[in-house]
């Protein structure tokens, strides 16, 4: 019998890339569904062109590069959905090509594909985006008219509510929970994000670390630091109010943004988070300072996908930190 | 870095250095290597600094080529000149010094003639002199060849420079203002918002990468296409160590059975 050595996988499982995309896209729907709900057909729209930009990318750069076709595996239309859900419903089509141009061509395929791509392709190009064309990417818009007008979503204009948390017009709890409110597409309705990423974890398609660790560390971190911290709280704590009170403002936090969405779908790439649970832990709550930093700190309102693509670029670091060290490898410290 | 890279890609051994002096330099091969094969900016990966911070228009990225291409070519003339009279311990501070002359001469003139082009250049003037493409002419080409070659060289890799300048420069200005040497164009800016990326420090990187990647990808093809025999496709040489060095990367597999 010929004894035989291999490299590590040897237990094999019947997950695929395209079954584990599939799920991807499933635990997607909902949020998406829910953004076309309250933004319009012309979200819709955006969602559509968004993900045959992706493919249509995909094909022509694996062609182009003379390399085997990778559409089958989904992750291009992953990569689209998600790039949708990052944008503003406003934003014109030609833009949407551009940024799921760079995704695909610049982050994804240029550094080799699916898997060595040191970044998250959807929030690369978000940021891209964000960078290139500042005002089209700031500009909220809250739906009008009827669901199949097209212009109504241009009429009013309206801050994120991560701008305007101090003022009266900011949405109540319950509409920033549901999604009515403005923002990016897929990033306003928490509940049905939520969902979907239930629908993740039951399927361990992802690991709860990275999300819980990103958003109890930037709860806790604007619990104690935020503007209206346990510090410098003013209100009666011997009754139920006051609690809520103490918790509204965090909670507000979380529910605002793309916290959610980016926490659960899109800081848990497999390609770009660590592997070990106590790396993943580290990538999350690193996640939630940077976040907290750039929201309470910095100049930009939004600072989620800016964290998350730092932390992409630290993760070979924290696979290092953490990684076990293989059986019979531990060596005592040698002197130098 | 740049100097490490510098070294190694113009590393030889002392013979073939002595029979490339006899035999190699040729006006035609001189002029190549400064305009594609040893790019200083583009190959080389020399003078990254004025680069990414005069890209953002192609006049300005121009007349920074302009003024390199001066000061190149004139240090490398009197450099070689007196290649025989500088001692060999202090050949650096000498060569500084003649480059120096030379862009004062240059910022000078600049600031007489043209305030305007003085004002957006800015700090970028003075700092041709530690522009390590001066400096690494002068100390491997200039302070060893006689003065035609010298002369032709500074011209050359000057050219070469002007030429990567622009290119990014013209590339950044139509992505990122929608214009071209200050016209207004067609497309750009009118239907398509133009991107204020290009315009910014990370843009500038952006499209440095992608330069040297398309220079790159050019040279690998012209080079398979000139010497015709069968080389791996990442570019190692053919023989065993390279591919190791290679890290094994996907292209070369399949064509090693």
């Amino acid at each position: 019998m010929k004894l035989q050595v291999s490299h590590s996988p040897h237990v094999r499982d019947k997950a695929t890339t395209a079954s584990i995309m599939r799920d991807v896209i499933i635990a997607l729907l909902p949020a998406t569904f829910a953004g076309w709900y309250f933004f319009g057909i012309r979200a819709m729209i955006i969602t559509f062109v968004s993900i045959a930009a992706c493919v249509g990318f995909e094909y022509i750069c694996r062609r182009v590069m003379k390399r085997n076709n990778t559409i089958s595996d989904l992750s291009a239309v992953v990569t689209g959905l998600l790039l949708a859900m990052n944008l503003p419903v406003s934003i014109p089509l030609y833009m949407v090509i551009v940024g799921a141009a760079f995704a695909i061509v610049v982050v994804k395929q240029m550094f080799g594909g699916l898997g060595n791509n040191f970044v998250n392709p959807a929030i690369a190009a978000r940021i891209f985006m964000v960078i290139a064309y500042p005002k089209a990417m700031t500009s909220w818009t809250i739906r009008t008219g009827s669901w199949l007008s097209l212009r109504s979503v241009a009429a009013v204009s309206s801050a994120t509510p991560l701008t305007m948390i101090h003022t009266s017009e900011a949405p109540s709890m319950w509409d920033l929970f549901i999604g009515n409110k403005a923002g990016c597409i897929g990033e306003v309705c928490i509940l049905a994000l939520l969902i979907g990423a239930l629908y993740l974890i039951l399927r361990h398609v992802i690991r709860p670390w990275i999300p819980l660790a990103f958003i109890g560390t930037f709860f806790v971190l604007s619990f104690l630091f935020g503007h209206n911290n346990v510090f410098n709280f003013t209100g009666d704590l011997t009754t139920l109010t006051g609690w809520s009170d103490l918790f509204y403002e965090s909670c507000y936090m979380i529910c605002s943004g793309g916290l959610v969405l980016g926490a659960f779908f899109m800081a848990t790439d497999y390609v770009t988070s660590p592997l070990t649970t106590k790396g993943k832990l580290l990538f999350g709550m690193g996640c939630g300072i940077l976040t907290f930093l750039i929201r309470y700190y910095g100049n930009l309102a939004e600072g989620v996908s800016f964290s998350i693509i730092l932390m992409n670029i630290l993760t070979p670091h924290i696979d290092d930190w953490t990684m076990g060290k293989p059986f019979g490898e531990v060596k005592e410290n040698v002197k130098a | 870095m740049s100097e490490n890279k510098m070294k190694d890609s113009t590393y030889r051994s002392p013979d073939e250095r002595l029979a490339e002096k006899k035999s190699k330099y040729t006006p035609k091969s001189i002029f190549l290597n400064g305009v594609l094969f040893e790019n200083p900016a583009l190959r080389l990966v020399l003078g990254t600094c004025p680069l990414l911070a005069v890209t953002i228009s192609a006049k300005s990225s121009l007349f920074m080529g302009l003024a390199v291409i001066f000061v190149l070519t004139a240090s490398e003339a009197i450099i070689s000149l007196l290649r025989n009279v500088i001692p060999n311990k202090v050949r650096i501070p000498a060569f500084i010094t003649i480059i120096a002359t030379f862009v004062t001469i240059v910022q000078m003139l600049i600031s007489a003639y043209f305030p305007a082009l003085n004002e957006s250049l800015g700090i970028y003037i003075p700092l041709i002199v530690v522009n390590c493409i001066l400096l690494a002419r002068a100390e491997t080409f200039a302070s060893k060849q006689k003065v035609l070659p010298s002369i032709l060289d500074g011209l050359s890799m000057g050219t070469g420079f002007t030429l990567a300048l622009l290119l990014m420069g013209s590339i950044r200005e139509i992505l990122g203002c929608g214009t071209f040497f200050d016209m207004q164009l067609p497309l750009f800016g009118t239907v398509f918002e133009p991107m204020m990326f290009f315009m910014l420090p990370p843009g500038g990187f952006f499209v440095f990468g992608i330069c040297i990647c398309l220079v790159q990808f050019l040279m690998k093809k012209q080079e398979k296409h000139a010497s015709g025999k069968s080389s791996t496709p990442c570019g190692a040489a053919g023989d065993s160590s390279d591919c190791l060095s290679c890290g094994g990367c996907s292209l070369c597999k399949g064509k090693e059975e």
